[in-house]
């Protein structure tokens, strides 16, 4: 059966995008196609990217829906620069999608879509696919995946708008045959997912089974490829999206600390998803509350820190810029507050569903007065986890807010995460107060190394205190005009921020230390750099990279490392923002990388970078 | 801890700070009030916790021997949500005032009402903004001639108590600083109640707005300018107790007793009656009395029961979580 002119290679990483329609099920299909690949032992890592609008007209430019999958023998970091193939379900998903498949890479196309109506919808004078250009330039696939799915459902008996949304599932099977993987996860995935409805399931698996079938006998697909299994460190695996790592972080925190976990927020995208997967764990004592708005949502975290919870709220730039004065009132109160930022591309509502990280000063420098807190950042779906629960940490054991920033790149973006255990985790110690019943409590009294005012809970008999966004008198707590205590509670506060860089472990230098050039990295951009450095060392041109996890404090054998470097380069997806911060504050000049484009950086243009400082350096 | 409590006096609610309100400002009166009213409330001291926004009434929790939060502007309702759901065994008040819950915090102020969160608002309403020096607020009257105003103010004025209704509001009443037993009265019964009370308080403004409430608030006027709403009572008012209240059609009509109209004809104020409250929230003054006390009062659950309650049956139905089991869950593999 299976055709002679089959070949199978093997391959060390691929990236594949399933683009299509916003109906035609590209996001399902690749996280089952993710699911099987992280099955078969590859390394990974995925970048959906569908449109702001919930149902934006068939067959246009705006609703294409697409979702990105890098996988790999070798770590991965990020979702892939280039395609190494594209689905395209339309001609509006091949329009705006080509442009990022290789040359020579293989196009599937369903030609089915391609009509006279879809071809004029995005401006095609004449059917691409008949184009000598494109299967000269491209391994063109052109599959009657419509027809093709009808046939095989001939016996169906469903209505045929039902059985045409099967389609998606040919093209999987499709590609899980080019790639050789297994379809019995995805078949239990169906069995489970349409439970009440047998014929679906019938439908989806005939529709699966004929796609592998149609790939393993047509010669025109004229290759398989085999990607062996990445050498990843021992354990459980699950697949995680930087959204769902952040809400688990958050259950994780409430069990460590013994405090009930407050979510309260208000929908945005692209953070509404932490809300939702909180929301489902009602039964680890998680309270979340959807609010009336972005300033409620903050204030009821606050009021349940007051009363001893764990407050947390999340929302994207917009959001977090209407929190910011209820942040300032946590700071001047000093009680725990975790505030997460899934940035997105700005200014004002910007492009809600694409990524940008360019709220960072607005998190160190957003409030009123001097207000400093904790900042820090995750930088990869699989760090959200352990990020999260270090931003509960310090909340909870330093009685400050503590701004946790991601992007929309991570948060949507998935990787294969190895499960931690409990056991593994060290327990979060809030800072409660020790003053017993009967002695007196002063509410801004410091603990001596750390700075962190004692936390005593409304309830408690003999604790009785006020607190309020007022001037507070030093150690007393009660409302102070005084000009120096001012100067002092000014300075206290900035020292309690400052000490948290007491308790974080020493940077680590990646790549080559002694290389003259250091990538400095933060959020989500430390997977690009990280896929350059490697890549580069390959080819034999070292060069250092550290990531900051800690952006406030800044830990403090930074300044000796950066002294360390002939050439320091901070690639952001911003104007410059860490650039601006750190050439003021270590007195030195560094180099910026920018990008504004809604779309994270790929490897190749950090490669471009690096070659282009480093062959300066030479010159001189 | 029974004999503790009955212990407690005015003194024990009184914090050490020097209260700093204008001489003469009504708001000395409502802190008497409140500081007398608790320890026959019967909750320790500890269980109280009083949250406000900003304004001149808002300095009000610095003032109280309990535990207090001084947030920020209009926002004291969403905190107090907070605070409430997290610890739904302490008794949360929230002081604000016409400014402060009805402009800038008039959304937290609804929504409150609307979750029935089980917390006490006590709105001190002085018809214009006091701690910024006297700017019309969205209590003042129309044409209300002010500093930001020097024309007169354009727009009409909120009614607190409508606004609240609308946001379905299980218990709404009014008391004024200067009557502090009637004052004491509504705010016990917004205690005890169940859910989100609001009582609207005017309270004279002696220095920006002195003798806003004169017209039915002056002790020579009071019999005949207020009505006290009591449950299942006959409507009377008047300085001899003369006048009463009987529904023309929708309409209210005022009567006098013994012109032929005795007691059991006048109507019986239903304060669990939407239309009857609603009629009285909205009746036009000067041409009938303004009504005061208890106006409307009807349990329904309150949103810290319901969303325990809710984490109760997860529980029960998926049993406690188990972090382990949470990480673990979904699809997995190995990698040996």
């Amino acid at each position: 059966m299976s055709s002679q002119t089959t070949t199978t290679s093997p391959l060390r990483s691929v990236a594949i995008r399933f683009a299509g329609d916003s109906g035609d099920g590209m996001q399902l299909t690749g996280a089952r196609f993710t699911h099987e690949t992280a099955r078969a032992g590859n390394d990974l890592a995925t970048k959906p990217d569908f449109p702001a609008e919930i149902r934006a007209p068939a067959g246009t430019i705006g609703g294409v829906s697409a979702f990105q999958i890098h996988f790999g023998s070798d770590e991965i970091y990020t979702a892939g620069d280039e395609l190494d193939v594209l689905v395209a379900m339309n001609p509006a998903a091949l329009r705006a999608n080509l442009s990022d498949l290789k040359q020579n890479g293989t196009l599937i196309c369903n030609s089915d879509a391609f009509t006279e109506r879809n071809l004029q919808k995005v401006d095609y004078e004449s059917n691409p696919l008949e184009d000598e250009e494109l299967s000269t330039k491209y391994n063109l696939v052109s599959v009657a995946i419509t027809d093709l799915t009808f046939e095989a459902l001939e016996e169906v008996d469903l209505p045929k708008s039902s059985l045409e949304k099967c389609k998606n599932f040919f093209a999987l099977g499709v590609i899980c045959h080019m790639y050789s993987r297994n379809i019995e996860d995805t078949k239990r995935w169906i069995e489970a997912k349409f439970v009440k409805a047998p014929l679906v399931i019938e439908a989806n698996m005939k529709a699966l089974r004929a796609g592998q079938a149609f790939a393993e006998a047509s010669e025109v697909i004229a290759e398989t490829f085999d990607v062996p299994k990445a050498r990843l460190p021992k354990g459980t695996y699950r697949n995680i999206t930087g959204n769902q790592g952040i809400a688990f972080g958050l259950i994780a925190a409430g069990e460590l600390s013994g405090t009930r976990v407050f979510y309260s927020g208000y929908p945005i995208t692209p953070a509404s998803d932490i809300l939702h997967e909180v929301s489902r764990h009602k039964n680890f004592g998680a309270i979340t509350l959807q609010a009336e708005d972005e300033i409620a949502a903050c204030c009821a975290a606050v009021g349940a820190s007051y009363a001893g919870s764990l407050g947390v709220t999340a929302s994207s730039g917009p959001g977090i810029l209407l929190k910011q004065e209820t942040i300032g009132l946590a700071a001047s109160a000093e009680l725990p507050l975790v505030v997460i930022n899934v940035q997105r591309a700005g200014p004002s509502t910007g492009m809600p569903t694409k990524t940008e990280q360019a709220d960072l000063l607005n998190a160190l420098f957003g409030r009123n007065g001097e207000c400093p807190i904790a900042v820090i950042a995750i930088s990869q779906p699989d760090d959200a986890f352990e990020t999260t629960v270090e931003a509960c940490r310090i909340a909870l054991e330093h009685m400050t807010p503590v701004m946790l920033l991601s992007d929309g790149y991570i948060g949507n973006g998935s990787q294969p995460w190895a499960i931690v255990e409990q056991e593994e985790l060290a327990p979060i110690r809030p800072h409660y107060t020790a003053v017993k019943e009967g002695e007196t409590y002063h509410p801004f009294a410091r603990d001596e190394k750390t700075l962190a005012r004692s936390w005593a809970l409304p309830g408690t008999p003999g604790l009785e205190h006020r607190l309020g966004g007022l001037e507070k008198q030093d150690v007393f707590g009660n409302i102070s005009y005084d000009p120096e205590n001012h100067e002092r509670m000014t300075a206290l506060r900035a020292e309690h921020i400052e000490r948290i860089a007491d308790t974080l472990p020493p940077l680590h230098i990646a790549g080559d230390k002694d290389s003259p050039l250091l990538v400095l990295t933060w959020g989500s951009t430390r997977g690009a750099v990280s896929g350059a450095v490697s890549e580069l060392a390959q080819e034999g041109l070292g060069v250092a990279h550290v990531h900051l996890r800690h952006l406030n404090p800044l830990p403090r054998d930074l300044g000796d490392i950066l002294s360390g470097y002939h050439h320091v380069l901070v690639p952001e997806l911003n104007c410059g923002q860490l650039h601006l911060l750190l050439q003021a504050k270590f007195l030195r000049e560094m180099t910026s990388l920018s990008k504004v484009q809604g779309q994270p950086f790929k490897v190749r243009e950090i490669k471009e970078k690096i070659r282009e400082i480093l062959s300066a350096e030479q010159v001189h | 801890m029974e004999q503790e409590l009955t212990q407690l006096t005015k003194k024990d609610f009184e914090s050490d700070q020097e209260v700093r309100w204008c001489p003469g400002c009504g708001d000395y009166a409502i802190l008497a009030t409140i500081q007398r009213l608790l320890p026959k409330l019967g909750q320790p001291k500890e269980k109280h916790v009083f949250i406000s926004g900003i304004g001149c009434s808002s300095r009000f929790p610095y003032y109280m021997n309990t535990y207090g939060f001084h947030t920020i502007h209009g926002r004291a309702p969403a905190v107090a949500t907070g605070t409430k759901i997290a610890n739904p065994n302490l008794t949360v008040w929230v002081i604000t005032g016409d400014g402060d819950a009805l402009s800038i915090g008039g959304n937290h102020f609804m929504h409150l009402f609307r979750r029935n969160v089980d917390v006490n608002v006590l709105l001190f309403n002085n018809r214009i903004y006091g701690l910024t020096k006297g700017q019309c607020s969205p209590t003042s009257e129309a044409g209300k001639i002010t500093k930001s105003t020097p024309y007169g103010s354009i727009a009409s004025p909120v009614n607190p108590v409508s606004l609240a209704l609308a946001a379905q509001a299980s218990f709404v009443g009014r008391g004024l600083a200067a009557d502090p037993k009637g004052l004491e009265e509504v705010i016990s019964a917004a205690a005890e109640h169940k859910g989100s009370s609001l009582v609207e308080i005017f309270q004279n403004c002696n220095v920006f707005n002195d003798g806003a409430f004169d017209d039915f608030a002056d002790r020579k006027v009071r019999k005949e300018r207020q009505i006290q709403l009591r449950h299942g009572e006959p409507l009377i008012f008047g300085a001899n107790d003369d006048k009463g209240i009987v529904l023309d059609g929708l309409s209210l009509k005022i009567v006098t007793l013994g012109d032929g109209v005795s007691k059991e004809e006048l109507l019986h104020y239903d304060e669990t009656n939407p239309v009857m409250v609603d009629i009285f929230a909205r009746a036009p003054f000067p041409e009938f009395p303004v009504p005061m006390g208890v106006m409307h009062r009807k349990e329904r659950p309150a949103y810290n029961v319901g969303i325990h309650e809710q984490i109760e049956i997860a529980t029960s139905q998926k049993s406690k979580g188990a972090l382990n089991t949470l990480l673990s869950s979904g699809d997995t593999w190995e990698v040996s």
